[in-house]
């Protein structure tokens, strides 16, 4: 009888593991005795990473897209389509247009989406580079400011790529040094907590670098409404700041799905942070910035995940014990100017001490960037 | 540090369990609780991270919610917030 493996999500997760199992359960899949199924809405693959460089002019939108036909092994089954209800107790799953889909393992790799509306006034009052069409309305804005206000608001945690707000204001600050305007351009970063960054380790990395650059600090901030007209945005702390161009991190959420099949709230799976299992559920694994692991949502701790999970599968399926376990493991470079970046590395045992800034880590940073089509790969 | 309470005599409107969490994680969870209840509403966060005894009652201050009182249970702390 074939074994059938689902993958619900053809982000980075998704995409390694899928090429993950077609290596290393190349024999079974080829006897089909085992079949391994993609499952992404969209054709294309997304490097988000991208999207950061795209406000500054550096990058296109179109940099970080791939056809996920491209990207995956042909012994893959991939599926366009989106999966709509899940029932974990049949072992079934339903497509949008209703058809049904049994699976033997499920791995739900659905990532973060944003929710903008939960904060009256954002959508219309502030920019983003966390979609694309965010990142390509912020160049439009950034590209022509010369000078005033530019408020930073990390609204709430977690959000993908923990740093890339600290990148931005270390970019936006160099970028305008650059540029002769620096002077004429004040930036406010704010943060919900007491310190400037979730990890007390980089936020007292952080925060002296700050200092050093004329970045206003704004701690305890948590945005509670955004006024578009008096270009204004108000904390829940009663902190009122004025601002010509906002820059926010919008909220994040899951999927309905996840939540509706009663695996975790707000669209994140609850599982064991250390083998990925679902806590709700036989049979289901949790990947990326959907398992609620609290580690960063970052992309390489979805590349370490989909080989913690993917070998977890090949030995079930081959009727062995699973033992392969997820440490934490992350991998970030953190850029700190338009030619300079840090790095960190860390697991659930070992904090992150971020290394000194330096070109070669930048120049890193955007090799890696260009090469990080071979991961999606299964390659590196 | 918060000095802790044997129990607080009031019954809590919602529950937030971030028990398992890693910091700042409890808090979060608890800001993003506290965002969409009315004022007034008692809200208990359970967190058995011990660097939510400072991070969670230094933010209530700030925020100027009130801090009923912290309850040290068998292998968690539960914070009983009132939203201003």
């Amino acid at each position: 009888m074939t074994e059938h493996v689902v993958i619900v999500g053809g982000g980075t997760g998704g995409t390694v593991l899928a090429n993950d199992l077609a290596d290393r359960l190349g024999p079974e899949l080829e006897a089909g005795d085992v079949r391994v199924t993609l499952v992404n809405d969209d054709p294309d693959h997304v490097y988000k990473p991208v999207w950061l460089y795209v406000p500054f002019g550096q990058r296109e939108p179109e940099d970080g897209r791939r056809p996920l036909s491209e990207l995956v092994d042909d012994a893959v089954d991939l599926r366009v389509d989106r999966v709509t209800a899940l029932d974990t107790d049949a072992q079934r799953l339903q497509y949008r247009d209703g058809s049904p889909e049994s699976y033997d393992y499920l791995v739900l790799a659905t990532g973060s989406t944003l929710a903008p509306d939960r904060i009256p006034g954002l959508a219309e009052g502030g920019h983003d580079y966390y979609s694309e069409s965010g990142a390509t309305a912020l160049r439009e804005e950034l590209l022509s400011f010369t000078e005033g206000h530019l408020v930073l608001s990390v609204i709430g945690t977690p959000h993908m790529c923990p740093a890339a707000p600290l990148e931005f204001v270390f970019m936006a600050d160099d970028w305008f040094r650059e540029r002769g305007l620096r002077e004429d351009v004040e930036i406010t970063y704010t943060y919900p907590i007491q310190r400037v960054h979730g990890n007390p380790h980089i936020a007292e990395w952080a925060r002296p670098l700050m200092d050093d650059r004329d970045i206003a600090v704004e701690t305890f901030f948590n945005a509670e409404t955004v006024d578009p007209e008096a270009r204004t945005v108000s904390s829940m702390e009663g902190t009122d700041l004025e601002y010509d161009l906002l820059v926010g991190i919008p909220p994040h959420a899951g999927v309905d799905l996840v939540a509706e099949a009663g695996l975790g709230d707000d669209g994140w799976v609850d599982v064991d942070k250390h083998t990925l299992e679902a806590e709700g559920a036989e049979h289901v694994y949790a990947l990326g910035d959907t398992a609620a692991t609290g580690v960063p949502n970052a992309g390489s701790v979805a590349h370490y995940q989909a080989g913690v999970v993917g070998q977890r599968l090949a030995s079930e399926l081959r009727g062995r014990p699973a033992t392969a376990t997820y440490d934490g493991k992350t991998l970030c470079f953190i850029e700190t100017g338009m030619d300079a970046a840090s790095f960190v590395e860390f697991d659930y045992e070992n904090p992150p001490s971020p290394a000194p800034p330096s070109q070669k880590l930048h120049w890193s940073k955007l090799a890696y960037n260009e090469s990080y089509w071979l991961t999606a790969r299964g390659l590196l | 540090m918060t000095e802790l309470t044997d129990a607080v005599d009031a019954e809590p409107d919602e529950t937030v369990d971030a028990r398992g969490a890693a910091c700042p994680g409890p808090l979060m969870d608890l800001i993003g609780r506290i965002r969409g209840v009315d004022s007034g509403t008692v809200v208990a966060l359970l967190s058995d991270n011990d660097q939510s005894l400072t991070d969670v009652p230094e933010w209530i201050e700030e925020a100027g919610n009130e801090l009923l009182g912290v309850e040290q249970r068998e292998d968690h702390y539960a914070f009983y917030v009132e939203k201003a």
